[in-house]
């Protein structure tokens, strides 16, 4: 029999490739042209576990111990492996309630389903040890072990600054921080973040199906060790800073220490200041707000950020400038009866020299010693010999960042001569206008580290450091961020030997002298007393010093807020501390007692 | 040639079982490869057996052997265990055997018979009903189970029957009818009732001599449908559109009729009940779906056709397959470096989803290779088949490539997403006792069959 549908044979066999073709079709597209499939393989199977470095620690001048770590136990969760059975027993073991627990599971979510977010923070290691028992049951979870810092004393907050967790803008600005992670902030943990944090590594797991590990991804060839931070020694003497910050209490100010001969920051008291193991862990975000609704703002620091007229402690520098345009010597003398046309000034012996004038911080002279300043016949006009003028005060750091390595530090303000050509109208303004300025008043502002820089630039005789809190990074000295680069002033030495005698005789000159309640016996302290005039209340009692008069080994500038004269209030504070830092102990308890007592 | 393919499809086998677990030795009887193995011993003599027995066995005792399976089928249905939700296996022991495996064999022994024995073409309806039948009572069998993948093979039996003379304009219904089913699923039923009726009026225009029918057959319609829409509109209140339409369509016909009849317009009549018969289906369909389908089945069709889009819950399985091949790539992971089979994110890896394995270790490559050899094994048939003597062996023979082609086309299309999930296995390579001593059943009694060619013209 003929089969009249043998070619039938041949359709079968075309159906049978064309199966076989429209299957090669589809796995070549979702095997070779589609790639999408590889990463959401890798999503489902590879797991990153972050090693957290331990972050360094930070040591005082001493070498003894500030900042350290302690050991938390972050909860992980990531959404999308989550399956609980028991829900009641998972709540239990953590001590959480349900409600809390839909809460931060919502909040997780909202975070993103497949990344890992912190579910419960620093959960205590008791609660860990008993959980990581039941773990197993839990898939989803899992604990990132970090580090909370530890304060080994409760003071230098503003100078140290804090840790804390970083927020969703921290992260896409920088993509180095995952949720969870945490960021210093202010002080020296933001400023010293990349030395301190070191860096973080990776493990890659491969987990199942269960979220269960099941070895590590390529033998562990794309893991990353983590990289421990660096330790920091930091500038700051810890007994120094103690002590200041106790002579500090009840009052509103600042204290600013500096070594002349390094730049390095002994002490840096902002006051009012808080407990830095506040803004640690669990309780941190609570105590911020507090901190932040306190009106006397604690968070806010002084020593950098604010901006005070220097008062009579700007003297000094008005007569250096003097001497080294030639406008004056230190023996010319100026009559004071008392005051200078419209300015006052308190009744002392007249006339006086440069020396005199510094000692009896006569205002009557330095006005006088200004004018001539700003009609030097060598410029054509005031506004050119302005300029002279702040440029001597520019090499000083006035009116600019010093270029420290603290963090927020504040320019002040020192006008520029277009300031007053807009306030006056260009070339109707001249020296007397702006007479205030002799004295300290006036336009200008400067924080109490700009301050403490110039006291300390004037110890050094013409030179100064850029203050700095850290000294040492690891085993190395902190030479980043241009610390070693000596900054000239273009004013001779001699000129600043004439200045010096005057700030020597106003603690050490017996009659007149403003500052001798900040002489101490056996050590040279030269200072100068400043009351700035406060628009918004009392004035602010100032007082800037340095000791030894020779080879000085410390130079301060205290402020506090609406205390009046300087002499009063700032001084001895001042005093106390440079017998602190170069004798160790303290024999005026008299004027220790008086300090405590006072408060504002 | 062909013993030499299935020792290769053999080893696959081993190697994608072994590759999915992590136990060391191969030979741990307690996994599924060592198992495995244990299967792969007792095939060899089940082959060996098969090979044995004389050919002419087969032809005469196919019906008694048929119908021994569709007893077994009978049997599980009440005395069968129930494992995840179908009462298919005998459990004996330590074995538990799925007869419906078996009964593929069965079905295509007795069409090759049946057909045999007619000694006819297939070109008479009458001829036709007995050989559905045969195909179809273990099928309704299976689909009582229930079973809707092994179901599913036995329709892979119409293409013996084409290749015996069925008419491909059934094939073609069949094939339309299988797109409407989809269509029905898919879209709106507007669209689709739009689309059938354009296609009608369409063609009525291209093949109908005259105008005048066909525009006085569209008035008379849409006369029908406006009053009908305007009736449930205003009083009924309970048709859709679609029923709208169907009634207006069968009164249009209805009040036709004499016309149709009056001009001998043979055409319009056969446009006229495809138009209406699609429509009917669409309905069916839609109604079948919603009211006979079980929750999970409907919703891995609805999965597949992308209506509902659920990676955690009822597309997990398909999508976590697609991965697992997708991430392959060209030459795939290496050899048990598979991370998605691995750790088991694809379930029923070692069995129904076989294939992931290969995609993602052996990537596209490996899969062109068991693709290839898969369709160098059903070619190999065909020839095998068509070079048989008698009619039966020969059709016995189509009918292992019917079941080897629908196995391994669902199979490896529902691991790679583009056939819904109906589970049923890769034959040769998949875990199980039951199928590969099936498949091997299936295929042995062929080769015996083809070996004994020139001996005897049964």
């Amino acid at each position: 029999m003929k089969d009249r549908f043998l070619n039938r044979r041949l359709i079968i066999g075309a159906i049978v490739v064309l199966a076989a073709l429209f299957l090669l079709i589809r796995l070549f597209s979702i095997q070779v042209v589609d790639t999408s499939y590889r990463v959401s393989a890798d999503n489902n199977v590879l797991r990153y576990v972050t090693q957290y470095p331990a972050r360094g620690l930070i040591y005082d001048r001493n070498g003894k111990l500030m900042v350290y770590n302690q050991a938390a136990y972050d909860l992980m969760v990531i959404p999308v492996q989550v399956s609980l059975k028991d829900t009641a027993g998972f709540c239990q073991s953590l001590g959480i309630t349900r409600s809390y627990f839909l809460e931060r599971m919502k909040a997780a979510i909202s975070y993103s389903r497949r990344a890992p977010s912190v579910f419960l923070k620093q959960i205590s290691a008791e609660t860990y040890a008993a959980f990581q028992e039941k773990m197993f049951m839990y898939p989803g979870f899992y604990v990132q072990p970090r580090t909370l810092r530890k304060y080994s004393k409760p003071v230098a907050s503003h100078a140290l600054g804090y840790v804390s967790e970083v927020d969703e803008n921290i992260i896409r600005k920088k993509p180095y921080y995952k949720s969870g992670d945490y960021i210093g902030t202010t002080g020296i943990e933001e400023a010293y973040e990349e030395e301190l944090r070191g860096r973080k590594g990776v493990r890659i797991f491969l987990v199942d199906v269960y979220g269960r590990v099941k070895g590590s991804y390529e033998e562990g060839k794309f893991d990353t060790t983590a990289v421990q931070g660096k330790d920091i020694i930091s500038t700051l003497d810890l007994d120094l800073q103690e002590y200041a910050e106790t002579l500090m209490k009840g009052k509103s100010g600042s204290v600013v220490a500096i070594q002349p001969s390094t730049g390095e920051i002994l002490t840096l008291v902002s006051s009012p200041w808080y407990d830095p193991g506040l803004l640690v862990g669990r309780i941190r975000s609570e105590n911020f707000a507090k901190l932040q609704a306190d009106t006397a703002k604690p968070i806010f620091n002084r020593a950098t950020m604010a901006s005070y007229p220097p008062g009579s402690t700007f003297k000094p520098v008005n007569g250096l400038i003097a001497l080294q345009e030639k406008v004056i010597t230190p023996s010319t003398m100026f009559g004071c009866d008392p005051g200078y046309l419209f300015v006052g000034c308190h009744v002392h012996e007249t006339p006086l020299d440069l020396a005199g004038a510094v000692k009896n911080s006569c205002n009557s002279y330095f006005c006088q010693a200004f004018r001539r300043i700003m009609e030097n016949p060598s410029y054509k006009s005031v506004t050119e010999a302005y300029n002279k003028w702040r440029e001597y005060l520019d090499q000083f750091g006035f009116g600019r960042p010093l270029g420290s390595d603290l963090v927020n530090e504040r320019p002040g303000f020192l006008p520029a001569a277009s300031f007053y050509d807009n306030r006056y109208g260009q070339g109707r303004w001249k020296a007397l206008t702006i007479i205030s300025m002799a004295i300290g008043q006036g336009e200008v502002g400067a924080s109490p580290l700009q301050m403490a820089n110039m006291t300390a630039a004037i110890a050094n005789r013409g030179y100064y450091y850029s203050p700095h809190i850290v000294r040492a990074i690891g085993d190395s000295l902190n030479k980043t961020r241009g610390l070693s680069v000596r900054h000239e002033i273009k004013i001779d030495p001699e000129n600043f030997e004439s200045i010096i005698k005057g700030m020597d005789a106003a603690v050490n000159g017996g009659a007149g002298a403003t500052a001798s309640i900040a002489a101490i016996d056996s050590i040279t302290v030269c200072g100068k007393t400043g009351t700035a005039q406060n628009p918004h209340g009392k004035d602010h009692s100032i007082f800037i010093a340095f000791a030894p008069k020779e080879k000085p080994e410390i130079a301060i500038a205290v402020y506090i807020e609406n205390a009046g004269f300087g002499a009063t209030y700032a001084a001895p504070v001042a005093s106390l501390i440079i017998e602190k830092y170069l004798r160790g102990t303290i024999k005026r308890k008299y004027l220790e007692d008086y300090v405590f007592s006072l408060t504002l | 040639m062909l013993f030499l393919i299935l020792v290769v499809m053999g080893w696959l086998n081993i190697y994608a079982a072994v590759y999915n677990e992590d136990h060391r030795s191969i030979f741990d009887f307690s996994q599924r490869y060592g198992k495995q193995l244990v299967w792969i011993v007792t095939t060899l003599i089940l082959a060996s057996a098969v090979l044995f027995i004389d050919s002419r066995f087969y032809f005469f005792f196919s019906y008694f052997i048929y119908g021994l399976f569709l007893f077994m089928l009978l049997l599980v249905l009440v005395l069968g265990k129930e494992i995840n939700g179908a009462r298919a296996w005998f459990e004996l022991g330590p074995l538990s055997l799925q007869p419906s495996e078996f009964a593929k064999a069965g079905t295509a022994l007795a069409l090759a018979k049946y057909l045999n024995s007619k000694g006819q073409e297939l070109t008479r309806l009458r001829l036709l009903i007995p050989a559905v039948f045969i195909i179809m009572a273990p099928a309704v069998l299976t689909f009582m189970q229930p079973d809707m993948g092994t179901t599913v093979v036995y329709f892979s039996f119409f293409i013996v029957l084409f290749r015996e003379g069925l008419s491909p304009y059934l094939f073609a219904s069949g094939f339309l009818l299988i797109i409407l089913f989809f269509s029905a699923l898919l879209f709106d039923e507007l669209w689709i009732y739009s689309v059938i009726l354009l296609t009608g009026v369409a063609s009525a225009y291209f093949f109908v001599k005259s105008r005048n029918i066909w525009v006085k057959g569209i008035l008379l319609l849409a006369l029908f449908a406006g009053a009908i829409y305007l009736a449930n509109y205003f009083f009924l209140h309970t048709l859709s559109t679609g029923g709208v339409l169907i009634i207006a369509l069968i009164l249009a016909g209805l009040s036709y009729i004499w016309y149709i009849y009056r001009y001998r317009e043979k055409k319009i009549l056969v446009i006229y009940l495809f138009v209406l018969g699609s429509m009917l289906y669409v309905n069916l369909v839609d109604y079948a779906f919603n009211h006979f389908l079980k929750p999970h089945q409907k919703e891995r069709i609805e999965i597949l056709l992308r209506v509902k889009d659920d990676p955690k819950g009822a597309g997990y399985n398909i999508n976590q397959s697609v991965i697992s091949i997708g991430s392959g790539g060209f030459t795939g992971k290496g050899y048990l470096r598979g991370t998605q089979t691995k750790f088991r994110f694809v379930p029923a890896q070692s069995t129904d989803f076989i294939f992931c394995t290969i995609g993602e270790e052996w990537g596209f490559a490996g899969s062109f290779v068991v693709i290839g050899l898969y369709v160098f094994l059903l070619l190999r048939l065909i020839f095998l088949a068509e070079r048989q003597r008698s009619s039966f062996s020969r059709i016995y023979g189509y009918g292992v490539v019917s079941v080897l082609l629908i196995h391994f086309f669902i199979n490896i299309g529902m691991a790679s997403g583009i056939v819904p999930v109906i589970g049923i296995p890769l034959p040769f390579i998949i875990y199980g006792g039951s199928s590969l001593w099936g498949f091997t059943l299936l295929l042995f009694i062929f080769l015996r069959l083809d070996a004994a060619r020139t001996e005897y013209l049964v």
